[in-house]
């Protein structure tokens, strides 16, 4: 047998995945908790690419592992084409046949002691393919990433280079025949001229196959290249999401516009002349009252430290942000009128 | 502040090359050649392997010296520094030439303070009492605009965030008053509301303390933020040089074009990328023809029989590439 792709189901309407208020603190002893995710809210429709962009300790990569199942949330839940993951219709395991997911670290994601054939046909056995069909499955895979299985299929991990690794850990992730690839900075570990290889790959395979991508990064280039929208991260909690080139062009959330503005510049007469931020990004052990970002923000106000902004859609219905100064009635003195909402 | 008139350079490296012995010898440097003058900045852009790293450790001699062979030049502020012994090389260390690195957690010493790591560079070098060596080390740390910095001085590195070890590792860099800062990767590590801070906390250190910086980084953009001049190196060699602005307008050589390219800034969306194929060689021998001929969509023949030319292009811009030679020629 083989394994087919999984049929949609829910239509192109429905969200491949829909994650609600989803959670995951973890405990440090003595009582202090770290706030990883913090009721994230989220979906990624059929065959976009969603980016997700934030500094250290964001929860990006958090977000990235509960999607994964790899850690249990401990508040919400996901819906897979309209099914709740690990549900009666879809058990983890069928789940996570459709759902998988590259690291950073190319080395340290395969494993040393199997040839790289035997690596991506490893996912296929255990999910009852015979070990020849998943054997002829995995050079296949090698051919399309652009690696000659003749010259590739036996060798071990160390004998690749990064970016050649890299594509190896995206055949396997592919050998289950996903809908859903997390690429969890997938890239960044790569040289800029082979990381421009590895992109043009993923941007072909995600035609080929039809995939959907979660595409985690720092680098705010690469994100705007790849990504349809963009989810934009502060202490464990969305801060917006929007459309790519509205959300880079007219940034709606304070912190999105500094980091943004934080980006290295490229024209030698116009240099970065104040840093938007000051300090490093807190951590989220004790995160603020009210807004998280509240203390750092330019524009902060009363209402800020007191209520926590929800993430509002704006009025194009496709971008939200979780800003007071985008509420009407909000109480801070940058928000729109009541009545010009109506 | 030296007078203007008179350039001579801070830094002088003359075909240096670089070649680690072992079990496979590396050839990581082969032939830089490089100058910067006193109070400048030279951006020195390259990937991996591309021996920026082993270029600026050469200048402080970091490199394992009992596996490490180097030949040609180098001088710095007028001394030879391949040359001194060690008594003068500690002298040296710290007091003309200084050097931060990517991660500050392993450049600063787990087991002392902060300040009492920056107190010793001062009284290494200086000559001054402890108590005196702290007050400069206080005045460090609010040079380099530490938040609470009377505190800080008794923190323990891993007390502190990344970008407050990040600023304490410049403040012990500048304890011994350098004229030349090395700086390797120094931003990499850092998120990237931390990065700008520090890129422009070095602008501005490198411009009030007048000294020269030498900056190793392979993001075009970080390059661009700090830097007069760039060096792009490639297999061991610079391959291009020439202003901030001359390399980003008007990149010469194929490997800059790609690199700027790769770059993606201002890479629209579903265009594919113009990506460099292949990966840089693995240097195990000299190089004989042009290192980048076998990634080159140019190439000729000649780039493969023989080593590119230096191609003068103006005061200052070299590129090796036969293309630069036949466009000149061409022109002529």
């Amino acid at each position: 047998m083989t394994l087919e792709t999984h049929p949609d189901r829910g239509g192109a309407g429905t969200p491949l995945l829909q994650a609600k208020t989803l959670t995951k603190h973890f405990p440090l002893g003595g009582g202090a908790v770290v706030r990883a995710v913090d009721g994230v809210d989220f979906a990624v429709m059929k065959g976009e690419t969603l980016g997700v962009v934030g500094e250290s300790g964001c929860g990006k990569s958090t977000t990235a592992r509960v999607v994964m199942q790899l850690l249990p949330q401990d508040k919400g839940e996901m819906l897979f084409d309209g099914e709740i993951v690990g549900g009666q219709a879809l058990t983890l395991k069928e789940y996570r046949r459709q759902a998988q997911m590259v690291f950073q670290d190319s080395y340290a994601s395969l494993n040393p002691r199997l040839t790289i054939e035997d690596s991506i046909a490893f996912g296929p056995t255990v999910h009852g393919v015979s070990k020849a069909a998943a054997i002829l499955k995995a050079r296949d895979l090698l051919q399309r990433v652009g690696l000659d299985p003749a010259r590739f299929a036996a060798r071990y991990p160390h004998e690749l280079s990064g970016g050649q690794r890299q594509r190896v850990n995206i055949a396997r992730a592919l050998a289950l025949g996903p809908r859903l690839v997390i690429l969890d900075e997938a890239v960044s570990a790569l040289d800029k001229s082979v990381e421009a290889q590895v992109l043009n790959l993923l941007a072909d395979l995600r035609e080929e196959f039809g995939l959907t991508y979660i595409f985690i990064s720092h680098d705010l280039n690469v994100v705007r290249f790849i990504s349809d929208r963009v989810m934009v991260m502060y202490l464990g909690e969305v801060v917006e999401i929007g459309p790519v080139e509205e959300l880079y062009g007219d940034p709606r959330h304070p912190y999105t516009k500094a980091l943004l503005s934080a980006m290295p510049s490229m024209d030698p007469d116009n240099r970065t002349m104040e840093a938007p931020l000051a300090g490093d990004p807190p951590n989220p052990i004790n995160p603020p009252e009210g807004c998280r970002f509240h203390p750092r923000c330019p524009h902060a106000q009363t209402v800020c430290a007191k209520v926590k902004p929800i993430l509002a859609t704006m009025g194009d219905g496709v971008r939200q942000a979780a800003c007071h100064m985008q509420v009407p009635g909000s109480g801070h003195s940058h928000a729109p009128a009541l009545e010009a909402a109506a | 502040m030296s007078t203007p008139q008179i350039p001579t350079p801070l830094v002088k490296i003359e075909n240096l090359t670089v070649r680690f012995r072992g079990a496979q010898t590396v050839h990581a440097v082969n032939g830089v050649s490089l100058t910067l003058e006193p109070g400048k900045v030279l951006g020195i852009l390259g990937e991996s392997g591309s021996g920026k790293s082993v270029t600026l450790k050469t200048l402080l001699r970091l490199l394992p010296e009992s596996r490490t062979d180097i030949g040609g030049k180098v001088s710095v502020d007028g001394r030879d520094v391949l040359a001194l012994n060690p008594q003068d090389l500690a002298d040296y260390r710290g007091a003309v030439t200084s050097m931060i690195f990517q991660d500050p957690a392993l450049a600063l010493d787990p087991v002392y303070t902060v300040g009492e790591q920056i107190a010793e560079a001062i009284v290494r070098h200086e000559k001054t009492s402890m108590k005196a060596a702290m007050a400069r080390a206080l005045e460090l740390l609010e040079l380099v605009r530490i938040p609470s910095p009377a505190r800080r001085l008794k923190a323990y590195p891993h007390e502190m965030s990344g970008g407050m070890r990040q600023r304490a590792m410049i403040a012990l860099a500048l304890a011994a008053r350098p004229k030349l800062l090395l700086a390797d990767e120094p931003t990499t590590a850092l998120d990237a509301t931390v990065q700008i801070q520090i890129l422009l906390l070095l602008r501005q250190l490198q411009r009030d303390l007048d000294m020269g910086m030498l900056f190793v980084t392979h993001d075009i953009g970080v390059a661009v933020e700090v830097s007069d001049r760039l060096a792009v190196m490639y297999a061991g060699q610079i391959v291009e040089t020439g202003t901030v602005r001359e390399l980003i307008r008007d990149p010469q050589h194929p490997y800059t074009k790609g690199l700027l390219a790769a770059n993606l800034h201002g890479a629209k969306k579903g265009e594919r990328l113009e990506a460099i194929p292949g990966a840089p060689p693995a240097l195990t021998e000299p190089p004989d023809a042009c290192s980048f001929a076998p990634r080159c969509k140019f190439v000729q023949d000649r780039c493969r029989a023989a080593l590119p030319p230096a191609v003068q292009l103006g005061e200052g811009r070299v590129v090796r590439c036969i293309l630069a030679e036949q466009a000149l020629v061409a022109a002529a």
